[in-house]
């Protein structure tokens, strides 16, 4: 693209959040006078989540996450909220380009999936083939694309190569040029109402899905395989899978604790929505459990430290992950009482 | 936690670029962001995976000064890729990369393919040919 276009910069207010996907629906929303915390867009969303998969692996190590599949959150919060938005994906790269300078002329911020491997501005310790991360474009300026990239201070630039390149990635979840924006906004929302759901799909999550990888459940199955890693597969590979569950749990982007402590803060802020003091006793609670994961993290952290040499801590980071399970399933099945 | 426990354990993860949200309590009990720098268990285990790929690119290096590998094969590990990625970022099959690995094939590669393997691994052709470059 040789021809200049014209500047276009969209009043967008950038506003840094711990996660990529709340924080790109959070930053849109604002721009259409919708004031949501990132806590409650993840909370509405339902983001928390636990799932251990020994059978999926990324690099040879097995996957355990702490939140759904990319995109599931976006989805769920906007289809609570009652807004619409308009998704394309596109065949051609420079039709996507073209798409997106349309929707910045018609004065659209447009939200998009990225790959981050190619992002210039990521710090490089960061930078792996990770294709669902979300960022909003909000104009152009000297042949600049204006980023809000949700995990950055401030907002970015990208050329077009740099941009159509991410846009492109290749591999898991390419995002094949997804975009997206908000469509039709509501004249009233129904906040209480959207919260409500939000919480009561979070705890059936946690707590009733028969498959004994997900939710509490999962956690106490990872309990099982973290103590039989040392013997299993040796020191070096046992600290290797130990490393990556706290890999997840502490990520760019969960705020700590695999995102109990961004939870916690979501219910503090329904807590006032729904007039229910529970709630707020309630993210002290889980405040508490936060606490545990990041004590998880402590041993892990000795454990991959000293992996040259087998270790006694397996059973210790074990049987922390049983209390863990106890505490989380106390904590959900009050959550549930709680709103009823 | 409270917002003045979080750790700001700095190991230039972040490169200066950004500090990272992390949630916790304030002194009246309310959730707060606090920007942080970094975490040392965090740091320890982001480490471990970093030394792991450092460990395979090196290996990688030893095969192809040894002929064993083309250096497609040094270059695969330094993106932290594999044959897969690179074969649908060349846009051809998995099993041609696959021979390419192989450096009586890779010898054979028209410099057009050159071209396009080095602009998958940001690199020159020359670079790609002589990996000590």
């Amino acid at each position: 693209m040789t021809n200049k276009k014209t500047d276009i910069e969209l009043k967008f207010n950038h506003k840094q959040s711990a996660h990529c996907e709340n924080g790109a629906v959070s930053n849109l929303l604002r721009y259409y006078e919708i004031e949501l915390s990132e806590p409650m867009v993840f909370g509405i969303g339902s983001g928390l989540f636990f799932s251990h998969m020994p059978f999926l692996k990324v690099g040879g190590i097995p996957v355990t996450s702490f939140r759904p599949l990319p995109g599931i959150i976006f989805k769920r919060t906007a289809r609570r909220l009652g807004i619409k938005f308009e998704k394309h994906k596109y065949s051609k790269p420079a039709k996507a380009m073209d798409a997106l300078d349309e929707n910045l002329k018609k004065g659209i911020p447009t939200g998009m999936l990225v790959g981050v491997y190619h992002l210039t501005y990521f710090p490089d310790p960061y930078r792996f083939h990770f294709n669902a991360h979300n960022i909003v474009v909000f104009g152009n300026k000297e042949n600049n694309y204006l980023v809000s990239d949700p995990i950055m201070e401030e907002p970015e630039k990208l050329t077009y190569d740099e941009l159509l390149r991410v846009r492109y990635a290749k591999g898991t979840f390419a995002p094949k040029g997804h975009m997206y924006w908000a469509k039709k906004i509501p004249e009233k929302i129904d906040l209480e109402g959207a919260v409500i759901r939000g919480i009561k799909h979070t705890c059936k999550d946690m707590l009733t899905i028969p498959i004994p990888m997900f939710g509490v459940n999962g956690i106490r199955f990872l309990s099982k395989k973290v103590r039989k890693y040392p013997n299993k597969l040796g020191a070096r590979k046992a600290a290797s899978y130990t490393g990556q569950i706290v890999r997840a749990q502490e990520e760019i982007g969960t705020g700590g604790a695999g995102f109990r402590y961004m939870y916690g803060a979501f219910l503090q802020e329904a807590s006032v929505i729904l007039k229910n003091d529970e709630l707020k006793k309630l993210s002290y609670e889980l405040a508490e459990i936060g606490d545990l994961w990041r004590e998880f993290a402590v041993i892990t952290g000795r454990i991959v430290k000293n992996r040259n040499k087998a270790d006694e801590s397996y059973d210790k980071a074990a049987d922390l992950l049983l209390v863990i399970a106890d505490r989380e399933e106390s904590f959900f099945k009050k959550l549930k009482n709680s709103i009823t | 936690m409270k917002t003045t426990d979080v750790p700001q354990d700095d190991a230039n993860m972040l490169q200066g670029k950004f500090k990272e949200p992390v949630y916790s309590l304030d002194a009246d009990g309310n959730f707060t962001t606090v920007p942080s720098v970094g975490w040392n268990p965090k740091n320890e285990v982001m480490q471990e995976a970093w030394d792991n790929v450092n460990m395979k690119i090196e290996r990688a290096k030893q095969d192809v000064v040894s002929g064993k590998v083309s250096p497609i094969a040094y270059y695969i590990e330094k993106n932290i890729m594999d044959v897969g990625l690179v074969a649908s970022y060349m846009g051809i099959w998995k099993y041609r990369v696959k021979k390419h690995l192989k450096p009586k094939n890779f010898m054979k590669l028209s410099y057009g393919m050159l071209e396009r393997y080095a602009k998958v691994f940001d690199i020159t052709v020359e670079q790609l040919v002589n990996i000590e470059q």
